[in-house]
């Protein structure tokens, strides 16, 4: 088959030939098909993740399970499909507990980097937390059922010497996991436990003692993105200069259920912050330790979720008092690391903290409940599911230039375009 | 040993040991040349293998929604009460063990259970205090089990009517010779008949795809893994008139030149197998099975029975293909169809109970038969399996092209409100429907017809029907395994009053998601039902939110969530 067919992603004319893979084809004409399970060479196509979504002659179908021929139309950018493509990803991340700021695998890891290609700032999905268990037993790697994405790569790809199947996957549904053989696993290679630990496109399977392979910087997906270059240069956020303090906006921030990270994040503007106080006035805020509001604010930027009582009064209070509610950073917008106790009942984790701890004194035997400390809710709850949040900021913290342009374009329209570089969620 | 022999190892250890032990697996995997984990991985898929005791007497409940609007709750707490188990464990003596599964094709006799998969139907809680008594005392299951009624309600006059009516063995194979094997395709496409399963493919086509390839064997595959909730019509069919399954699939493999046919039954119709099997067996020694079949030479099919082993989705026919072939039922990626790639593949085709039986019935009877009832894109009859809140469930055969409303009338419906067609993954209809009609031009029918009353809760029809889908989805891909679970978190929202009316355009936005992303029509039909019930059903669902819709606060159930915190108090 030499004759050459023509083919259509959104409406640009390619040359190709018949009965090759649409993603590869794509690719090789610089057209980014996001996608997860693909591996080329695995035939037939795994088609488990369902990101590479796209219309062919109309019917949505996924593009790596699909070969090429004469007259093919591919829809792929259209307003639905950038959307579609993004909520199966949100729905990985609601799916999994997918605590990127912890993970050995953040900044190399493939699902993250469609992450941040699409630009998801918060899932609309409500997360999951489904309690699911990490695996120390294999004797080389560990398996981190909470990351899996069920992809199915090292299900395909991993065999023994014998030929036998060191993964697969178990159980059905939302139980589905992906199982490891003990015996199997024993008779791997270094070499090929850490093929393994690569193929994995998140941080689920690992091998012991070497899965920090690279510095911050050095990562895979820290500087480039998969599609665009970007220049190197990453200007501080535009402030206007010259205001006069009449029009100063005004700010107030708190810290819920976070710790801080944030609001540190937040100075790292370093010497722009003095023309930000130029611009700006705090009022409520660590910042500034003012304790009660004193006036109606411009926007309010949320630090943590709401794991007790008081910080969902606090929320509550700051919904009132700002006009623009923002969650800054993973724990507001979805709970982040406090919320890795909401697999477990409170009721577990307080006796694991209070009783059976190592560090009990002997003769301490109460969990603290006084009238004057807060109450601590059931679980860590995402500030959107209490208040309106009118925006969300990612990261673990966000960066300091991400912050400041998403406040300056929140109360002065200045230009929005964050880098990628700028983009983290960890 | 053999791949395809797995699911047929498994049951036969099962049966003699109570369940998959550790050793067992282990040696079984050997036996088969896979890791251990693989064969880990095929038992956890099917829900009724087990890898730890599940009781000398393994009760499963149906908890489909017929049973649950009849007294499924009532008769879990009688069997808790009366085994001593408490749902999903075995009692302390490992007597009984008390599990639920969804609909195992009884819905008109519900609540009903299998006791180590013997049927037990109209149970009431004397019934279950009865049965689990003459357990205990010793009293040989199989004299407890229920004779299972086949409810055969309606069956149009005898000129019209093509499943339910007198069988004579062999009418349809004797006459194989004289048509010719194109013959039987012209006569299929004549009478357009079409995948009856819910699919409607024309079954014409299908065949000739199949035939027109060739290969060194070919297979024909009847699925009768009846799995959506409230269809029964294949295990009357196959209880009725075995026979004539058989004879749509020796017509079938003598069209498309195939030498096996293999019967995939849900695991639900065990106590079927033997009845199945005999004739089988008296096909075999009438000639019509074996080598050249009928007389016709040249033409050997054999067919032999697989058992499923709990799992709806394997009713999609690339994950049964998959399932026979002793893996994971996962639905395959479409790249192929059965006919061209099937069972080990080879091309195979595959078709539904009550298709075959209508194959065999236009060889016997001839495609004008068809065409003398229904309507111009469904000639012919279709069978209707009717249950929930009616006087008379059980089946129907009706006409294509019945109104609905004729159909509540047969079936007496006092206070018909809520109509639900072709099972959760199908449609649903309210009141102003009911002058619609049972066609391929307006309301398409896979079998399954379920009545709700006006007293039944929406809500917790959809629930149970999203927990089914949770329950059910292979769990293969993203937006199936984990949209179900999402959409049943949202539900769950909806059921304790904290919603507004954004959430339902949210729901039938991820309900589009799914659809379009979902690998097979389990994901890509799940919330169709509910983004459906929505629209038709406003009233109903107004009630359910705050109409103001979300200002700035939301709403929380502060009490409930500091809960478990408050159990620290002293």
């Amino acid at each position: 088959m030499n004759n050459e067919i023509t083919i259509k992603i959104d409406g640009k004319a390619i040359k190709t030939k018949p009965g090759l893979n649409l993603v590869d084809v794509a690719t090789e004409h610089e057209i980014f098909i996001p996608s997860l399970c693909y591996y080329k060479h695995i035939d037939p196509p795994l088609g488990t993740c369902r990101v590479c979504v796209c219309k062919i002659n109309g019917n949505a179908m996924p593009a790596c399970t699909r070969k090429t021929y004469d007259g093919m139309e591919v829809e792929l950018n259209s307003e639905e499909l950038l959307d579609t493509r993004k909520a199966i990803v949100e729905m990985m991340f609601a799916e999994g507990n997918h605590f990127c700021p912890a993970c050995e695998k953040s900044g190399d890891c493939d699902m993250q980097h469609m992450g941040y290609e699409m630009g998801i700032s918060h899932t609309r999905f409500p997360h999951l937390f489904k309690d699911r268990l990490i695996d120390f037993t294999p004797k080389r790697m560990l398996i981190e059922h909470n990351r899996c994405v069920k992809c199915r790569r090292c299900v395909e790809e991993v065999f023994s010497d014998s030929g036998e199947r060191v993964f697969s996957f178990c159980n059905r549904g939302n139980e589905t996991i992906v199982g490891i053989d003990y015996e199997q696993e024993a008779t791997l290679s270094e070499e090929q436990a850490f093929a393994a630990m690569h193929l994995c496109p998140t941080g689920a399977i690992l091998v012991k003692g070497k899965s920090f392979a690279h510095p911050f910087g050095d990562r895979r997906f820290d500087k480039t993105s998969a599609h665009k270059s970007e220049k190197s240069t990453s200007a501080a956020a535009p402030l206007p200069k010259d205001m006069s303090p009449k029009t100063k906006k005004i700010i107030a921030t708190t810290s819920l259920a976070g710790c801080f990270g944030c609001h540190m994040s937040l100075l790292d503007v370093d010497l722009a912050l003095l023309d930000i106080i130029k611009v700006v006035d705090f009022n409520k805020s660590p910042l500034t330790d003012i304790k009660e509001f004193t006036e109606q604010c411009d926007v309010g930027l949320i630090e943590g979720g709401c794991c007790n009582a008081e910080n969902i009064e606090v929320l509550r209070e700051f919904r009132k008092k700002c006009k623009l509610l923002v969650s800054v950073g993973e724990c507001a917008i979805w709970g982040g690391v406090p919320a890795m106790r909401n697999t477990v009942p409170l009721e577990e984790c307080l006796e694991e903290a209070y009783l059976n701890s190592m560090t009990t004194e002997p003769g301490e035997n109460t969990v603290p409940y006084h009238e004057d400390l807060p109450k601590i809710l059931d679980k860590v709850y995402p500030c959107h599911e209490l208040v309106k949040i009118d925006h969300h900021i990612p990261g673990c913290p966000p960066t300091a230039n991400h912050i400041w342009k998403a406040v300056s374009n929140l109360l002065w329209g200045d230009e929005f375009s964050v880098l990628y570089s700028e983009f983290k969620y960890d | 040993m053999n791949r395809t022999q797995t699911l047929d190892a498994l049951w036969s250890f099962q049966r003699s040991h109570g369940y998959l032990t550790d050793l067992f697996v282990k040696e079984c995997a050997k036996d088969l040349g896979i890791s251990t984990v693989e064969l880990e991985g095929v038992i956890s898929f099917y829900h009724f293998f087990r890898r730890q005791s599940a009781g000398e007497f393994t009760i499963y409940i149906n908890n489909s929604i017929v049973s649950e609007c009849k007294g499924y709750r009532r008769i879990k707490s009688a069997f808790e009460r009366e085994t001593g188990a408490t749902l999903g464990q075995v009692d302390p003596s490992g007597k009984f063990g008390l599990f639920e599964t969804p609909c195992i094709g009884l819905s008109d006799q519900e609540p009903a259970a299998l006791i180590n998969f013997f049927p037990f139907t109209n149970l009431t809680t004397l019934k279950v205090k009865h049965i689990v008594a003459e357990l205990k005392k010793g009293t040989p299951l199989h004299t407890l089990s229920d004779d299972v009624p086949d409810h055969l309600r309606y069956t149009p006059p005898i000129d019209k009517s093509i499943c339910i009516r007198e069988y004579h063995q062999g009418r349809a194979v004797l006459k194989l010779a004289n048509l010719g094997d194109e013959g039987v395709i012209e006569q299929v496409k004549l009478a357009s008949i079409k995948g009856m399963g819910g699919a409607y493919f024309p079954t014409g086509l299908k065949m000739e795809a199949c035939r027109s390839i060739k290969a060194e064997m070919k297979y024909v595959v009847c699925n009768a893994d009846e799995g959506e909730p409230g269809t029964f019509k294949d295990r009357v069919l196959m209880n009725k008139y075995p026979g004539l399954l058989l004879e749509g699939m020796i017509a079938s493999g003598y069209a498309v030149g195939a030498r096996e046919g293999i019967i995939y039954l849900r695991a639900e119709y065990y106590w079927m197998m033997e009845h199945l099997r005999a004739t089988i067996q008296d096909f075999y020694k009438r000639g019509f099975l074996g080598k050249s079949v009928a007389g016709i030479i040249g033409f050997d099919f054999d067919i032999r029975v697989q058992l499923g082993a709990g799992s709806y989705v394997c009713g999609e026919e690339t994950a049964l293909l998959n399932s026979m072939e002793g893996k994971r039922g996962e639905p395959r990626t479409k790249q192929f169809y059965p006919t061209e790639r099937g069972f080990l593949n080879q091309p195979t085709l595959i078709n539904n109970v009550e298709t075959l039986c209508a194959v065999g019935r236009v060889v016997e009877l001839g495609a004008q038969h068809f065409l003398k009832t229904g309507t111009k894109n469904s000639p012919g009859t279709k069978l209707l399996s009717i249950s929930g809140d009616c006087h008379l469930p059980g089946i129907y055969e009706i006409e294509w092209g019945t109104k609905i409303s004729d159909i509540l009338n047969k079936c007496q419906a006092d206070d018909p409100y809520y109509i639900q067609i072709s099972g959760p993954s199908g449609v649903c209809l309210s009141k102003s429907e009911f002058d619609r009609s049972i066609s391929m031009e307006d309301v398409k029918c896979g079998g399954s017809f379920m009545i709700f009353n006006s007293k039944r809760d929406i809500l917790s029809i959809l629930q149970n029907f999203t927990a089914f889908f949770k329950h059910e989805s292979c769990g293969v891909c993203t937006p199936c395994r984990a949209g179900n679970y999402i959409i049943e978190r949202k539900l769950i929202r909806i059921a304790n009053g904290l919603a507004y009316p954004a959430d339902y355009e949210e729901i039938k936005r991820w309900g589009e998601i799914m659809r379009m992303t979902s690998r097979c029509g389990l994901g890509q039909a799940a919330t169709n039902t509910l983004s459906m019930a929505i629209d038709k059903f406003p009233e109903f669902f107004a009630q359910k939110v705050d109409q103001n819709g979300a200002g700035l606060n939301m709403k929380f159930n502060m009490e409930q969530a500091l809960q478990p915190y408050e159990r620290f108090k002293d």
